[in-house]
């Protein structure tokens, strides 16, 4: 039985560069923006780093194939770098790749950079792109809202939440990740809006509107790990560790059997499940310090409440209209402004979600430091469709936790 | 005792029926003689309709009550066929999931190519499914435009219990070009009306329906049916009253209802006629281009015992009124609106995976494994969890005519479509199988978790970087 990779790795040092449309810089200098932060945070020289990890999903968007860019944009010393791909979780995948290399011995040290470049497409949404040779003849080549709209409609089904219920649920978490993101310098979006305005938003995806999807962004972010033996050596002593990292992807069964009923993530159940045994937490609900999930949309966050196993299935909507995921409620979600307001620079937003946590860990988060010293904080990031997706967990934590 | 002769017939009519006074309201500007023309309503086929999927539509619908595998030979019959150089009636085939060893031919270049084809099927002796379709493309502003709608239909010749046998036909060619569209062009070119009814429906037709009634040894007056599918007034009782056929006797064109399905329109009046004939009576199907094709039938006793899934009465009354002539003109390629960057998605289709997966792309074959009967789509060498993972077990499975009930869906307005928003979801088939699809031909907010699905087979993208499309299977309101 593996042990699992709790307490093996430290986090050395993390960077993110400001989200947004950032129309002046290629992706090679926001990724350089997060590695300075970064390496100033770690202290230490790229000499010392001994393999990175990229993670980016539209390569074919600014920068390209390969761990190429990575390397040429860092001159890094010609170590091996590997660009992952996970759709929307490639951010965490790249985070894993790095903590497994160290967690194995093969690193003393190494990097995980997750970047995107979203807005050099022309137009606005995500760039609408193949999903496979033999996908494209028979699958959808729908839009992202479009997708994870049709949440909504299995989650009243199988709850019997009504249309009005649901939809001012999900304007709750837009609201409040508005609020939020208007303390975060570094964030996309940073204005507060009212629940009329979102209510009252155009319609995207029947029944998303406007202000219930993301932002799409330009951006990266960046973590340096180690062991926390190394860290200790080279002077750290608030010592934040990886305490969980786990990654389920789908099989098909969601989407070709008849098991699954549409409104929820059947992997981020299997990945959370896994996770909280992996960090030795039995009751998430009292144990989590605060949570930065993939909330790509405001339904996405609210079924993501119940998949966490932190509210009770079929009740996440009244946990959210009762304030329990605000920045000042039990366990603030999306504290930082989240996919909805600092942005979602896809390859970025695994690593963006875990420097919050880390942050506020640290007790650096600024104007929206949370006040009750957070001790584990989880991340979620998830890529693909709810028929179809990869949904990653990881939870990070003070070391003597 | 098996005899030859048409054993079944079914009919196809897009669901949208575009109001002739809504093109009149735009057009009336510039085109004021038109006028008396815009009353009643034409079908129009929706932007993921073409001959082929019309035509498929129509076989499955005479196809209802007929073993598939009997069918020996695919025709089908058109103007407006989508490849000039990919035999149409394959695809048709691939569609109906018929085995293999058909033949197939695909009839064309003439008004009278729905006759031609059901002729040759009757002077052979396979059994034959018939097929015919036309998405007409009249100018704007024309008066075709006001006669005419789009339609498909299908008959199936062969041995068997015929509901209906050939007594008699009788074909002349000659070249009278009353009006043409070259290869690759868009639109018909008419010559004078009266010079048409005059010189040719009168000086070709009449004699020519004489010599058929002699050849048959039948009195005009002895025709109960007489099917003139021609859209200019008064042409068929001109005819009639020639002939001797009774003024009662003489069918009505669709124009009110449907408008002139072109070349597809002798097929669809005879399966009309066919819906309500009577055991003994005669049929005349009289179509006309570069001369004419008279067939004459019997009506047999059998007739009754096999029916269409909806026949045309049944197409007719699956309807949805439109007063949107901008969006039909759009469908057309008659309007360009700007369709926005996400339009510029490249739909290459490799033919490569096309051919690897023929049977689930164009017949909706999915699979079920035999071991634990986990129906799945599409087809794997692992069956879907929950499963054993044995390898291989997968047998075919078609979904095409299977129900199926809508689980999740959405009305997407971000993602480009030509009829925006666009509807998919996941939907579940009954007695297993699950895929996420698009949704086509629904009406308002009938869409809806639960709601019973029927497929069907459209176009799924146009790859117009290489004038090449893409067909698969989409899910309608059941019918």
């Amino acid at each position: 039985m593996a042990k699992g990779i709790r307490d093996k790795v430290a986090i050395l040092g993390m960077g993110c560069a400001k989200f947004g449309e950032r129309w002046d810089k290629d992706e090679d200098q926001l990724m350089l923006e997060a590695y300075e932060e970064a390496m100033a945070d770690a202290g230490i020289e790229a000499s010392q780093i001994d393999a990175a990890w990229l993670g980016a999903a539209f390569d074919a968007q600014n920068i390209g194939p390969s761990g190429i860019p990575l390397a040429v944009a860092l001159r890094l010393p010609d170590i091996g770098v590997t660009k992952v791909e996970n759709y929307c979780a490639s951010g965490t995948e790249s985070f894993r790749g790095a903590v497994y290399a160290v967690a194995s011995g093969a690193c003393d040290i190494a990097l995980a950079m997750g970047a995107e470049k979203l807005k050099d497409t022309g137009y606005g949404g995500l760039p609408v792109r193949t999903r496979g040779t033999t996908h494209d003849m028979v699958g959808i080549t729908g839009s992202a809202p479009g997708n994870f709209a049709q949440l909504a409609s299995a989650y009243r089904g199988v709850h019997g939440v009504g249309k009005d219920d649901l939809k001012r649920a999900m304007a709750h978490v837009s609201v409040k990740s508005h609020a939020n993101g208007a303390k975060n310098p570094k964030a996309h979006l940073q204005k507060a809006v009212t629940m009329d305005q979102v209510l009252n938003a155009p319609m995207i995806a029947e029944p998303l509107g406007l202000f219930d999807c993301c932002g799409v962004s330009d951006g990266a972010a960046c973590a340096i790990v180690t062991t926390p033996e190394i860290a200790r050596a080279l002077g750290k002593t608030d010592i934040v560790t990886v305490k969980a990292l786990q990654l389920a992807t789908s099989n098909g069964w969601e989407m070709q059997a008849q098991g699954w009923n549409g409104s929820y993530f059947h992997t981020t159940r299997v990945a959370a499940t896994k996770a909280y045994d992996e960090a030795g937490i039995t009751d998430p609900r009292s144990q989590l310090s605060l949570i930065e999930v993939h909330d790509c949309f405001s339904v996405t966050e609210l079924v993501t409440m119940e998949d966490l196993h932190i509210s009770k299935e079929g009740q996440g909507w009244r946990d959210v209209l009762d304030g329990f995921y605000d920045s000042d409620g039990s366990i603030p979600c999306q504290i930082d402004g989240g996919l909805k307001c600092f942005g979602h620079p896809i390859g970025a937003s695994g690593l963006r979600m875990i420097y919050e946590n880390y942050l506020q860990i640290l007790g650096r988060a600024g104007e929206r430091q949370r006040q009750d010293n957070p001790v584990f904080a989880l991340s979620h990031n998830l890529g693909g469709m709810p028929n179809q997706n990869v949904s990653s967990i990881a939870i990070i934590g003070r070391a003597d936790a | 005792m098996s005899e030859f002769g048409i054993l079944s017939f079914g009919a196809y009519v897009p669901i949208t029926r575009l109001q002739r006074s809504a093109i009149h309201a735009t057009n009336g500007w510039f085109a004021g003689g038109l006028r008396g023309l815009a009353k009643g309503e034409k079908a129009v086929a929706n932007w993921d309709e073409d001959s082929v999927t019309m035509a498929l539509e129509a076989a499955r619908d005479a196809l209802d009550s007929i073993d598939r595998a009997t069918v020996q030979r695919v025709a089908i019959a058109s103007t407006t066929l989508p490849f000039a150089d990919r035999q149409n009636a394959g695809i048709v085939k691939e569609a109906l999931n018929l085995p293999d060893a058909v033949g197939a031919i695909d009839v064309a270049g003439s008004q009278r190519a729905a006759t031609s084809a059901l002729l040759a099927a009757l002077g052979g002796n396979e059994t034959t499914l018939v097929t015919a379709a036309e998405i007409t493309t009249p100018k704007p502003a024309s008066e075709r435009e006001m006669t005419s709608g789009d339609a498909a239909a299908a008959v199936i010749v062969g041995t068997g219990t015929p509901i209906a046998k050939l007594v008699a036909s009788h074909s002349v060619t000659m070249d009278f070009v009353d009006h043409f569209r070259e290869a690759g062009e868009a639109h018909d070119y008419d010559w004078e009306a009266r010079w048409v009814r005059d010189e040719g429906f009168a000086r070709i037709m009449n004699p020519a329906i004489a010599a058929l009634l002699q050849k048959a040894g039948v009195e005009g007056a002895a025709i109960d049916h007489f099917l003139v599918p021609v859209a200019v007034k008064g042409v068929p009782e001109m005819l009639a009253k020639k002939a001797g056929i009774g003024e009662g006797a003489v069918a009505d064109t669709l124009g009110a209802s449907l408008g002139h399905a072109g070349a597809a329109h002798a097929l669809v009046m005879l399966v009309a006629a066919l819906e309500k004939a009577k055991a003994g009576e005669r049929i005349l199907l009289a179509s006309f281009g570069q001369g004419c094709d008279l067939i004459l039938f019997e009506v047999t006793g059998a007739i009754g015992s096999v029916k269409p899934r909806l026949g045309l009465s049944g197409w007719l009354a699956r309807r949805i009124e439109s007063t949107n002539y901008a969006k039909y003109l759009f469908h057309r390629g008659l309007l360009q609106l700007d369709r926005g960057a996400r339009a510029e998605h490249d739909s290459k289709t490799a033919l490569t995976a096309l051919w690897r997966n023929r049977k689930a792309v164009l017949g909706l074959v999915g699979g079920r494994c035999s071991k634990t009967g986990t129906v799945q789509f599409p087809k794997s060498e692992v069956s879907v969890n929950a499963n054993d993972h044995a390898v291989g077990t997968q047998e075919d499975y078609p979904l095409a005519e299977v129900p199926a009930k809508v689980m999740t869906w959405t009305a997407d307005a971000l993602t480009y479509s030509p009829d925006p928003p666009s509807y998919y979801g996941n939907i579940d088939f009954v007695g297993g199988g699950r895929m996420m699809t698009e949704f086509t031909d629904f009406a308002g907010d009938a869409l809806d978790v639960g709601a019973d699905l029927r497929m069907m087979f459209r176009i799924k993208a146009f790859d117009e970087n290489r004038g090449f499309r893409r067909y698969f299977w989409k899910a309608a309101p059941a019918f």
